[in-house]
């Protein structure tokens, strides 16, 4: 009863938020209301139990993604730019109404949540709260997966973060400043 | 000359901060954490330190060289314990054959591939911070 009563407060608050976002100009404002957003999302999952991700999207989605977007903003201007002209809303609202009307439908055949008999539990989920212990001895069966079970993805994972740091050095980082001296030398011919 | 009540707060909250990273980072075992989190933690103390007391006080204390370099050895950690398996007789990032027992084994491999994973990702989240944080001031 009292897991209800939260969950309908986070997610009520979550479509305020996000609704707040939509409508905001200010992209200040946003970004910290992208940080509440994400905090309001940690706390679901924390209510789910799953405190591993929660851990990670409150570390991650509240913390450096808003201190990132912070950065960013310092590079741009603070207030969202009306557009010139204007666009029609029929066609996206419809697309949107449609596609969330397909997912809520979809919704409808998701076993319920925390079925011991779901598929998703039924596939290899047994196989690893078996097994951790005795072939890891490692309590935590979250970590067992990650950093042995499933070591390949996280190698992977690893080397995504590492591919984004290098392209963010490339693209505005120490590379992009022999180039700027170059089109000054040239401004300085002609 | 930044605002007091900040820099004496700031300076009491970094060392918790750096502390709390790095159980999260070899606690991960066995409650929530890991080397994603602990990552995460470690640089936001340094972009906590850096928002206070400015960039160039920030890169005094670790410099963007150094964290290049970090950035590639916790890739190369990673990578270099599948390596490591490979040479000792097994497959790629089978860690039971890193010691005499399959849980001692099991139990160093995680703990090397976690470290590799906070490396990494601590050095990527300060670096871009820092790339940002220069453009922005140029």
């Amino acid at each position: 009863m009292i897991d209800i009563i939260i969950n309908l407060a986070l997610l009520s608050f979550l479509a305020i938020s996000a609704i707040a976002i939509v409508r905001m100009k200010n992209l200040f404002a946003i970004i910290m209301l992208f940080g509440i957003f994400s905090f309001l999302s940690a706390s679901v999952f924390m209510v789910m139990d799953a405190v591993d991700v929660a851990f990670t999207e409150a570390a991650v989605g509240a913390g450096i993604s808003t201190v990132l977007m912070i950065a960013t903003l310092a590079l741009t201007k603070v207030q969202d730019e009306k557009r010139p002209g204007g666009h029609k809303p029929w066609l996206p609202l419809t697309v949107v109404i449609v596609t969330a009307a397909a997912l809520v439908y979809g919704t409808l055949d998701i076993p319920a949540f925390g079925d011991a008999n779901a598929p998703s539990q039924k596939h290899v989920a047994p196989q690893y709260l078996q097994r951790s212990i005795p072939e890891t001895g490692i309590p935590n069966v979250v970590t067992s997966v990650l950093a042995s079970y499933r070591g390949f993805d996280t190698l992977g994972e690893v080397f995504v973060v590492f591919t984004a740091g290098i392209a963010v050095l490339i693209l505005i980082g120490g590379v992009a400043q022999p180039s700027k001296r170059k089109t000054s030398r040239k401004k300085k011919n002609a | 000359m930044p605002n007091l009540i900040l820099r004496v707060v700031s300076k009491i909250l970094i060392p918790p901060i750096i502390i709390f990273a790095l159980y999260v980072q070899f606690h991960g075992d066995f409650g929530p954490g890991g080397g994603f989190q602990a990552g995460v933690i470690f640089s936001a103390a340094f972009i906590l330190y850096a928002l206070v007391f400015g960039l160039d006080a920030a890169e005094n204390v670790i410099s963007t060289s150094v964290l290049r370099f970090l950035a590639s050895l916790g890739v190369l950690i990673y990578a270099g314990v599948g390596i490591a398996t490979v040479f000792l007789g097994g497959n790629y990032l089978e860690y039971t054959v890193l010691a005499s027992t399959q849980v001692a084994g099991q139990h160093l491999g995680i703990l090397l591939v976690e470290l590799g994973v906070g490396i990494t990702v601590f050095s990527v989240m300060l670096l871009i911070f820092f790339t940002f944080a220069a453009k922005g001031r140029a």
